[in-house]
């Protein structure tokens, strides 16, 4: 299928010259998406959503599209920032903390959607040069000295525990075709999702073959209420702490009320 | 229904956090604890993270004992005095836990050394609760009176100097071992975001012979002011505090404690005290099991810095 699609595009790198007159044959496809917001508010009840985003192809061949022979991933992809990963390991019985390496640049949050299988779309290898996916990201250690095994081990648990937490999520066939040139892709948000600027980014391939990327900024957000106190309590901590003590006080003050005895 | 946390970044079911708050309240009313020892192990099992339960603990436990505080100053049952020397100690106490505090979470070893702590606390507290009133209740079946505790009766503490009177306590003795036990007590309540009264009471009572009547009213006046200390201090050093997390479970813990308090009427002392030294020794059994078995996860990850 691969040299198939070498071959196309050799094909159609030797007819460029006479494209007008192949018209259906050089399809020059694009991708765009758009989300329905810039910004998602987490509110006090939010316990993880889902996130449509949709797409369209610009310039698809409608027989490429007919045959499904178009495959879209899109990934959203949160706020990178340091991780250190620690390993419990028994002394004398008690599991300690022992090992521990720091990671810069980490994405907190990674969600992909796809059209199909990974393993379906593309190679591997193809997914390595675009770092796409999860397991392809590239966790830059903070101690480049660090033994490879070790750097090996740690990053593999690194993206087991984004997994099991769900922050590093797949969802395959979670981007549907609506029409020949019309996509929706969903990407699942977890209850921890961070907050800051995360990027969505769509890419698409072609029988196998990577075409074209684009993207698109999505702000997270808590809401007003929530971002109010994070806020408080980052900014003037002091003042938040005193506040937090007083709302105790009048609290064990008005339960006092409440249930009067003596 | 579940709401999102702020500050821990997590949501949680509501209903389950104002369970845990009436479930502690009940037992800190019956047995006059403040509950602190029980909601920060019970928020680490509820998957809080332990920076932010410590914290949040000290900060739930000011509710519950300026309530009951205030119901001990009406009665006259609290020596401000002695309150006030305690603090004292507490402060400093304090100061020193939440450095020890940042510390060890910058080294990852934070979780450890809480468990640890709770462990070693909680076991012996509640081992020599149980020891104390299973002896109690065999004597009152055996038929023999109750053995009093005789005031007047002087141990190694009160030969140290500094000696300082106590009027509503009856008591004359020197303020090292005060100053101490409260530096003791805040310590811990920084780093464990206990009140310590589970501590306190005993040590007032079997160390410097404090009224039993003067002591829980002293005890929960100086928790509300080393535990509003250790919250502001983890609000400004660590920003730990999650305010509504701690106002759920304060709302469930005020309503549980009304009820507590009538179903410890109906028990007797040292019934009362032998279940009391049953629930703190299974809360430490609990926490020693996690430190001994393979956790299913072997790796955490955490942000470089803090927890």
């Amino acid at each position: 299928m691969r040299t198939a699609a070498m071959a196309t595009l050799l094909a159609l790198a030797i007819s460029l010259p006479a494209a007008a007159a192949h018209a259906q044959a050089t399809h020059d496809e694009g991708i765009q998406i758009g989300l329905s917001t810039d910004a998602v508010s987490i509110t006090a009840g939010f316990s993880g959503a889902d996130l449509t985003i949709f797409g369209s192809l610009e310039d698809a061949d409608p027989q490429i599209a007919r045959q499904g022979r178009y495959d879209v991933i899109v990934v959203l992809e949160g706020p990178a920032r340091p991780v250190v990963v620690r390993r419990k390991d028994r002394v004398l019985g008690v599991w300690i903390n022992l090992e521990s390496e720091q990671f810069d640049n980490v994405p907190v949050s990674y969600s992909v959607a796809s059209t199909r299988p990974f393993q379906d779309i593309t190679q591997p290898d193809s997914y390595k040069q675009l770092s796409l996916g999860a397991g392809n990201i590239y966790m830059q250690p903070a101690d480049p000295e660090s033994p490879p095994a070790t750097i090996a081990e740690f990053t593999k648990a690194l993206r087991q525990r984004k997994a099991a937490t769900g922050l590093y999520s797949e969802n395959v066939g979670g981007v549907q075709f609506l029409s020949q040139n019309l996509f929706r892709a969903t990407v699942r948000l977890a209850p921890d999702v961070p907050v800051g600027t995360h990027k969505a980014r769509a890419f698409l391939f072609k029988n196998g073959v990577f075409v074209k990327e684009s993207s698109a900024q999505l702000e997270i957000r808590k809401s007003g209420f929530e971002q109010a106190v994070f806020r408080l309590a980052h900014n003037h901590g002091f003042f938040y702490g005193f506040l937090s003590v007083s709302l105790a006080m009048l609290t064990g003050w008005m339960g006092r009320i409440v249930f009067r005895k003596d | 229904m579940s709401i999102y946390l702020p500050i821990a970044e997590i949501s949680v079911n509501v209903f389950v956090l104002l369970a845990m708050g009436a479930a502690v309240g009940f037992l800190s009313g019956m047995f006059g604890v403040g509950g602190g020892f029980l909601i920060t192990p019970l928020l680490i099992f509820y998957n809080i993270p332990p920076a932010i339960a410590v914290a949040t603990g000290a900060n739930q436990v000011i509710a519950s004992s300026f309530s009951g505080a205030l119901s001990h100053m009406k009665r006259g049952t609290l020596d401000f005095k002695l309150g006030g020397v305690l603090l004292a100690g507490g402060v400093v106490g304090s100061t020193v836990g939440i450095w020890v505090f940042s510390l060890l979470r910058s080294i990852g070893q934070l979780d450890l050394f809480i468990s640890l702590l709770y462990v070693v606390m909680l076991g012996t507290v509640g081992g020599l609760m149980f020891y104390e009133s299973v002896n109690a209740i065999r004597a009152t079946r055996s038929g023999a009176a109750p053995t009093l505790k005789k005031s007047g009766q002087h141990n190694w503490i009160h030969r140290l100097p500094l000696k300082m009177r106590f009027r509503a306590s009856k008591l004359f003795v020197s303020v090292i071992p005060i100053i101490a036990l409260g530096a003791a007590i805040g310590f811990l309540s920084s780093i464990m975001g206990v009140g310590g009264g589970f501590i306190m009471v005993p040590a007032l009572i079997y160390l410097l012979r404090v009224p039993t009547n003067v002591v829980i009213g002293t005890s929960l006046f100086q928790i509300i002011f080393t535990s509003a200390y250790t919250t502001l201090v983890h609000a400004t050093t660590n920003q730990t505090v999650d305010a509504m997390l701690a106002f759920l479970l304060m709302v469930g813990g005020v309503a549980g404690a009304q009820y507590g308090v009538k179903a410890g009427q109906r028990l007797r002392g040292e019934q009362l005290r032998a279940l009391l030294a049953m629930l703190v020794l299974a809360v430490a059994i609990r926490l020693a099991i996690d430190l001994f078995v393979t956790p299913p996860n072997i790796y955490s990850l955490s942000v470089p810095g803090a927890g």
